[in-house]
């Protein structure tokens, strides 16, 4: 299986790449880790005319804190996800869902900002950073323009980037120190997508849910922030009745295809079973 | 013929600068075994799936199957054939597969071996689950994995029992 054929193009800043897209419009393409895009060349899928690797910017690398916020550049790969000690000790459930992607050999190189920009509801990353309440820095020729994670998925593979931009950095707000967190994916075996998951940060008061932020993966043609679900668990002491009545709702949003992972009913009640199963690792993890 | 321009290529490989001029779509398992006739990384699945076409890229396990060549150019690559020890004889690892038997028929050893090398570089003293997780990115279809698992081990123990010789003296 060998991809069409294309024009490569390395640039070394993000303004040379971002010109090179605008002058090719649709028939070019950003490559960051390509282990989405490369297969889909491989299939035909995508047939890019022109491939602008983004390997050689060095800028676009990185992981930084700065007034409460942690700012990722794209190319930061899920391998350095996993050993920055910074992620480990304010954003952990970045490490927990980093671990849980595909395998070593793809961890080394694909990317945050491929998985995230990409579309595909397969990937953990878009989930998580609605849970987080992320923001994505897009970046086109006429600067950088900034969209919530919870605005950017339109459909499959339709997001809000447009086709002259490169999304550039994740901006997250650091969670309050003693946060409880979880990402429960159920997958056939490892390296395999969700047959569904989900990711839930908390913070707790005693015994009382102060804050609540969940979202879950493939169970629909875009990462889904759970808001009602999370509004029903604020308050709450997490008693069995209120997570049924916020698993009910959580599973109410979900439209999930009927594939090879299970049937759609099958796989909506296993986001609610990876939901609970969030919800309990979180709040034992939480500081009181 | 195709007009898209053949881009040139510059790697080092198992310590060799090597330069060639390819298609930019020119993926990096063809380049090494078409190319350079390094045909110890195998082509299985072609999907990143099976590890088989992994070798070592600037100290990272990567599946040459699912990069292209132009993407390493620059790089210092390792592959089976650079694995021994520079007298020719065994290295830990190849001696360990050797006698844990592990590998029946041979077509993931060069990927496993590949990608043990680089695991063991990063983790000297391995857990068995942490092999197996480092791993998880390598199918084999013959052996049930469990002697792969104790050939690394071997390596493991021979590797650090080497080191602290070394260190003895």
């Amino acid at each position: 299986m060998i991809p069409g054929e294309f024009t490569y193009h390395r640039p070394s800043s993000v303004a040379e790449a971002v010109a090179i897209l605008a002058s090719h419009g649709d028939e070019a393409r950003p490559l960051s880790g390509g282990h989405s895009l490369i297969p889909m060349m491989k299939l035909r899928m995508a047939a890019p005319e022109h491939l602008v690797d983004l390997g050689g910017i060095a800028d676009l690398k990185g992981i930084s804190e700065n007034a409460g916020t942690i700012t990722i550049g794209c190319m930061t790969t899920q391998h350095e996800l996993i050993g920055s000690d910074l992620l480990a000790d304010k954003l952990p459930i970045i490490r927990e869902t980093s671990l849980l992607i595909a395998d070593p050999q793809i961890r080394y190189l694909g990317t945050l900002g491929g998985n995230v920009a990409n579309g595909d509801p397969g990937n953990d990353m878009p989930g998580l950073m609605q849970c987080l309440n992320a923001t994505y820095v897009l970046t086109g020729p006429d600067g950088d323009r900034d969209v919530a994670a919870r605005d950017f998925y339109e459909a499959a593979y339709f997001t809000a980037l447009a086709p002259e931009e490169i999304l550039t950095a994740v901006k997250i707000p650091v969670p309050p120190a003693g946060h409880g967190y979880a990402y429960e994916k159920l997958k056939r075996k490892v390296g395999d997508y969700a047959t569904a998951a989900a990711a839930v940060v908390l913070t707790m008061n005693g015994g009382t849910v102060a804050s609540c932020s969940i979202a879950l993966t493939n169970v629909a043609d875009t990462p889904l922030y759970a808001a009602d679900a999370s509004t029903i668990l604020s308050g709450s002491t997490l008693d069995d009745a209120t997570v049924k009545d916020a698993v009910a709702a959580a599973e109410a949003i979900t439209d999930p295809a009927s594939d090879g992972r299970g049937p759609a009913e099958y796989r909506t009640k296993m986001a609610g079973i990876m939901m609970q199963r969030a919800l309990a690792r979180a709040s034992e993890r939480a500081g009181a | 013929m195709s007009d898209i321009e053949q881009i040139p290529v510059t790697v080092t490989v198992n310590g060799k600068k090597v330069q060639r001029f390819v298609e930019p779509r020119t993926l990096l398992i063809h380049f090494l075994r078409e190319e350079l006739n390094l045909t110890g990384p195998h082509i299985g699945c072609e999907t990143s799936h099976c590890g088989a076409c992994t070798v070592e890229m600037d100290g990272m396990s990567v599946k040459s199957c699912t990069l292209f060549a132009a993407q390493a150019n620059g790089a210092d690559l390792t592959t089976i054939e650079g694995m021994a020890n520079p007298d020719g004889t065994l290295s830990a690892l190849q001696e360990g597969f050797r006698q844990m038997h592990g590998l029946q028929c041979g077509y993931c050893t060069p990927g496993m071996i590949t990608r043990a090398h680089t695991l063991l570089k990063e983790n000297p003293n391995p857990t068995e689950e942490e092999i197996r997780m480092g791993i998880a990115g390598n199918l084999c279809r013959c052996t049930g994995y469990q002697n792969i698992v104790k050939a690394i081990q071997y390596a493991a123990d021979q590797l650090n029992q080497t080191e602290i010789t070394e260190a003895a003296e």
